[in-house]
């Protein structure tokens, strides 16, 4: 249900297509992240959880959800806004953001392993376990 | 689909110009600026991320960062994030003298931030961690660098909107450009959501 | 550090080629055509109107113009390197060196990518889309109208730069995408790397900010009525490149800006020690770079979906089909980018991944070439020049394709890559799909722009130009890249090669043939434009808005805003008999020009110089002045105007009468 089709179908609008948000609007997207910074910063300070992962994994899942409260209370991204334009723009953003971070994580330590199998390059890679990691020939390094 | 000015009868024309608001198209275009720049983030990011761990027998995140110091400087950002979000509410109610204040108020909170990390920086450098010294340390530097870069810029514009605002009051070609800075403001806190989670927090567990 | 350091950084006498002879017959070639140039501009007093009419205009129209003459002169250097290097290719067997040493040979490789990619390319598509797809949808100009006078500065900035390579310095040896670590400070030390950076940033910049605007028209600026499933394919390619635009250069200048900091800073991100890890840029660059090739590619699917419609008298088969079409190989395009460096090691795993997505993208590919056989199936087809290249797209592209899916397995890649067969595929697509693409829009639409078609003569010898020399220069190479031949050679061991690179400066020679007939095309249409002239406004019978216009459309484009019921709206307003209303116009608001745009490329493009040359007090300063003027130029509240009525009136009065002539 797309309210208007065009700028041109409502010259009556001006300037109410973009919300600007509430004082309550403003006020709960700051409590919630508040709430969401405080959390991730506990965990990992007050060294909270023995499992390194689950820290990890849950300092992560805090900063998703608070991304996702501001771009909904600061930013005013809703289906409605600008008929929708922005959240289109916002996910497929995000899916070009997932797939260029992702990736370039699993290429880059695929490539890593496979051609200096013997040599440590560390570092925050996640779990990422290369199949054929020492099994089989040595690719050509060229 | 709206079909409220088409025509009843058919015609292939409207009769009367259509009325275009001034910069209706304005905070869409800039919305999608900041999608493009959100890529730029990413691409730091991903390099981090790859080269995060590249240490060259230098000094890692556990001996350099002070995640007290990330506490407050995410503090700052966050306080200045609401302080932008009362200019917007005082710019509704067309009050420019609030408008004024509470981006003064708001770049108190950004000088803050900037004042911290470039302590950070200097403090790091000093210690001969600087942005020469291992890969990691480049893409720690580049990516909260950037950053850094966008929130002085951020405060370069919201100077001059004082100026400005000053100058013409609260027209809707200044609430327009609030917005835009309202927009950019927020957008640099969300990406400092994954500047302390990934650079920092994640890196000293 | 001397006071002449001080000013000039690391630029001295040296920096000036006067040892090359070829670079100063050049020079000599250039400074002799600039003076005739600037000469008769002067002689007729056509600075002034030069200025006024075009240089800060922001109509959407003069900047689509602008665009393509960009291409157009950048296409002649470029095309200039191709013939060095095919000639080069043609002179060095069994121990002969040939006539250009290998840092002039190196240079020229990379000058021709980088040109022919960046600013013979990228500004024939921007322009296109520029020009057409404003008219299309019914609107009176693009979203940000002085931006675009912007973006396009900044494009000419970026060309500036790198021609000025000719002349002070030399340009990046390095291949078209420097690769480090051999862009890097150690193994280049010059300032070759540099204008590369600077050329691509300043240009990119102008990218970014018109794929922004080109993005937001064509989300606001539709005419009433027309909904996205209703708009012409043309604009819903332009729709899908500018997302690909604005999703894929900011990574272009990230990647450019890391590489920038090891070179100018010191940092290690693509060194090859204290953990610098050259690969990440070959892994973020092409991140960009194969979005960027369907970013040429999507606009020119638009152009021959057009044309085969038009030239069919029918409607686009499978319009929807072309529509998933379109926004799957959008998505697709990043999911395929490590197909360009399979040989780099990262596995099995990862090496299958992208193969499989790269064959998948041929699915909506060759869906589109079955819909446009569709549409020309059963249709009343009429063999003009647009049609022309678009059958000869159709033959060329789908062979580049096939070779393109050979290279997509990755265990022929390790044999292929790199190889003159992977030159001959780029080319097939770049060329068949592209090149091909373009001369059938200009063919198509220029009298559109000027109100006179074509000449038909000359662009049949053109066309006959090109598509042959594609086929004679570069079949050759698909032949030795098979061979093992690899790319970017420019001595040869092995003498049973010559008679295929014979071959291809006979392919290369055809295609020079071909551009000049393209240039003498315009000419000579020039002078026999009385003839060639158009006044209805619809010389094709066309089927879109554009044609609903007069030819060149006026400033304001169409009197009154259309309004749109179906996909093909002109074709719909001449069967349903619509007349054109004589009376009862309105006001028209319209942006007003400025000379903000030239004025802030240009400050950005002597920063780049500045950068290039280490003349810091100018980079800072003119950085500064940047900034000061942009925000000096926030405060300018004159930025629009009134068409009167009367204008209004008088000029669509005066298409009446012409229009009535022709009855």
């Amino acid at each position: 249900m797309a309210h208007h089709a065009h700028t041109h179908a409502h010259d009556d609008h001006h300037g109410a297509e973009h919300d600007h948000g509430s004082l309550k609007s403003y006020i709960t997207g700051f409590v919630l992240s508040v709430i969401l910074t405080v959390i991730p910063f506990w965990l990992v300070m007050g060294e909270v959880l023995e499992n390194r992962t689950a820290t990890i994994l849950l300092v992560a899942l805090f900063a998703a959800i608070q991304v996702i409260v501001h771009v909904v209370y600061f930013l005013h991204v809703t289906p409605h806004a600008e008929e929708g334009w922005t959240l289109t723009s916002t996910i497929f953003t995000l899916v070009v953001v997932v797939i260029m971070i992702a990736g370039s994580v699993w290429v880059m330590y695929n490539m890593n392993a496979n051609m200096m199998p013997n040599h440590e390059m560390g570092g925050n890679l996640g779990a990422v376990v290369p199949e054929g990691q020492g099994s089989g020939e040595p690719e050509n390094p060229r | 689909m709206s079909t409220v000015t088409l025509p009843k009868d058919g015609a292939f024309h409207l009769t009367e110009e259509p009325h275009h608001p001034e910069g209706a198209s304005t905070l869409l275009g800039f919305y999608i600026y900041l999608m493009s720049d959100c890529l730029i983030f990413s691409v730091l990011f991903a390099t981090y991320a790859v080269l995060g761990g590249a240490y060259a027998a230098g000094p890692g995140p556990k001996e350099l960062f002070d995640l007290d110091l990330i506490a407050v400087n995410t503090a700052m950002l966050l306080f200045s994030s609401i302080t932008y979000g009362f200019a917007m509410l005082a710019m509704q109610r067309h009050n420019s003298k609030q408008v004024i204040g509470w981006l003064l108020v708001t770049a108190v909170f950004g000088a803050c931030f900037l004042a911290i990390e470039l302590y950070e920086f200097h403090h790091l450098i000093h210690e001969g961690a600087g942005p020469q010294r291992s890969a990691f340390l480049s893409a720690f530097f580049l990516l909260v660098g950037t950053h850094g870069l966008h929130v002085t810029f951020g405060m370069l514009w919201l100077f001059t909107l004082v100026f400005q605002v000053r100058k013409f009051g609260l027209t809707a070609a200044m609430q327009r450009r609030l917005s835009c800075l309202s927009l950019f403001w927020h957008f640099l806190d969300v990406i400092w959501i994954g500047v302390f989670s990934f650079v920092y927090l994640v890196r000293m567990v | 550090m001397t006071l002449t350091e001080f000013i000039f950084g690391r630029l001295t006498w040296a920096a000036i080629p006067i040892h090359e002879p070829i670079l100063i017959g050049t020079f000599a070639a250039v400074a002799v055509m600039g003076v005739v140039l600037l000469g008769s501009m002067t002689y007729f007093r056509m600075w002034g109107p030069f200025w006024k009419n075009w240089v800060v205009s922001i109509d959407h129209k003069k900047i689509g113009i602008m665009y393509m003459v960009l291409g157009i002169v950048m296409l002649l250097r470029g095309f200039a390197d191709a013939l060095m290097m095919r000639l080069q290719q043609t002179m060095a067997f069994d121990g002969g060196e040939g006539y250009l040493n290998a840092h002039h040979y190196d240079q020229i490789f990379t000058a021709h990518g980088v040109i022919m990619i960046f600013f013979v390319a990228m500004p024939f598509v921007t322009g296109l889309m520029n020009f057409i797809m404003p008219l299309q949808i019914g609107a009176r100009d693009v979203a940000f109208p002085f931006l675009n006078n912007f973006s396009f500065w900044m494009t000419v900035g970026g060309a500036v730069l790198t021609m000025l390579s000719l002349f002070i310095g030399e340009f990046a040896q390095t291949g078209w995408l420097a690769f480090p670590p051999l862009s890097g400070i150690g193994a280049s030390p010059s300032t070759g790397v540099d204008y590369y950076i600077w050329g691509l940033q300043v240009a990119g910049v102008g990218t970014t900010l018109s794929g922004i605007n080109l993005l937001v028209t064509i989300v606001k600026m539709r005419a009433p009525g027309m909904t996205m499933t209703k708009m012409p394919i043309f604009c819903w390619t332009a729709l899908c490149t500018n997302i690909l635009i604005v999703a894929s250069f900011p990574i272009l200048t990230a990647v450019l800006v890391l590489l920038t900091l090891d070179r100018y800073v010191g940092t290690n991100f693509f060194t090859a020690d204290l953990g610098g890890n050259p690969m990440m840029y070959v892994n973020l660059i092409w991140i960009w770079g194969h979005p960027e090739v369907y970013i040429l590619i999507l606009p020119l699917f638009g152009v021959f979906s057009e044309v085969v419609s038009t030239f069919s008298g029918k409607r686009l088969f499978g319009y929807t089909s072309m529509i998933y079409a379109t926004v799957v190989i959008t998505i697709l395009s990043y999911l395929v980018w490590l197909h360009h460096f399979f040989t780099m090691g990262s596995g099995a795993s990862v090496n299958s991944f992208f193969g499989i997505t790269t064959m998948i993208i041929s699915i909506p590919t060759g869906a589109k070439i079955f819909n446009w056989l569709f549409t020309m199936y059963k249709g009343r087809i009429r063999f003009e020049l647009p049609m022309y290249w678009v059958i000869a797209f159709m033959i060329t592209f789908t062979v580049g394709g096939m070779t393109g899916v050979l290279l997509a397995v990755p265990p022929a890649d390790f044999v292929l890559h790199n190889s003159l067969f992977l030159v001959a595929h780029f080319h097939n697509v770049i060329i068949g799909g592209v090149v091909f693409g373009v001369f059938a829009g200009i063919n198509y639409w220029f009298p559109k722009a000027f109100g006179f078609k074509l000449n038909e003569f000359w662009g049949k010898v053109s066309f006959w130009g090109w598509v042959l020399g594609y086929w004679f220069t570069f079949t050759p190479l698909y032949v030795m890249g098979l061979m093992g031949v690899t790319r970017r050679m420019r001595a040869f061991d092995d003498p049973s090669l010559a008679p295929w690179m014979y071959c291809a400066m006979f392919g290369v020679t055809l295609v020079a043939i071909g551009i000049a007939a393209f240039l003498i095309q315009i000419g000579v249409s020039i002078l026999q434009r009385d003839k060639l002239r158009d006044l209805t406004g619809d010389p094709w019978n066309g089927r879109t808005l554009e044609w609903a216009t007069s030819s060149p459309p006026p400033s304001y484009n169409f009197a009154f805003t259309p309004v749109v019921y179906d996909i093909d709206t002109w074709h719909d307003m001449k069967q349903k008999k619509y007349e054109r209303p004589a009376e009862g116009y309105k006001p028209i608001h319209m942006p007003r020009s400025t000379e903000a745009g030239v004025i802030l490329a240009g400050l950005a493009t002597i920063c780049g110089f500045a950068l290039i040359w280490y003349m810091w007090w100018l980079a800072a300063l003119s950085f500064v002045a940047l900034i000061a003027y942009a925000i000096f130029h926030t405060y300018n509240r004159d930025r629009d105007f009134y068409i009167t009525a009367e204008e209004v009136a008088e000029t669509e009065a005066a298409r009446t009468k012409l229009l009535a002539s022709q009855v």
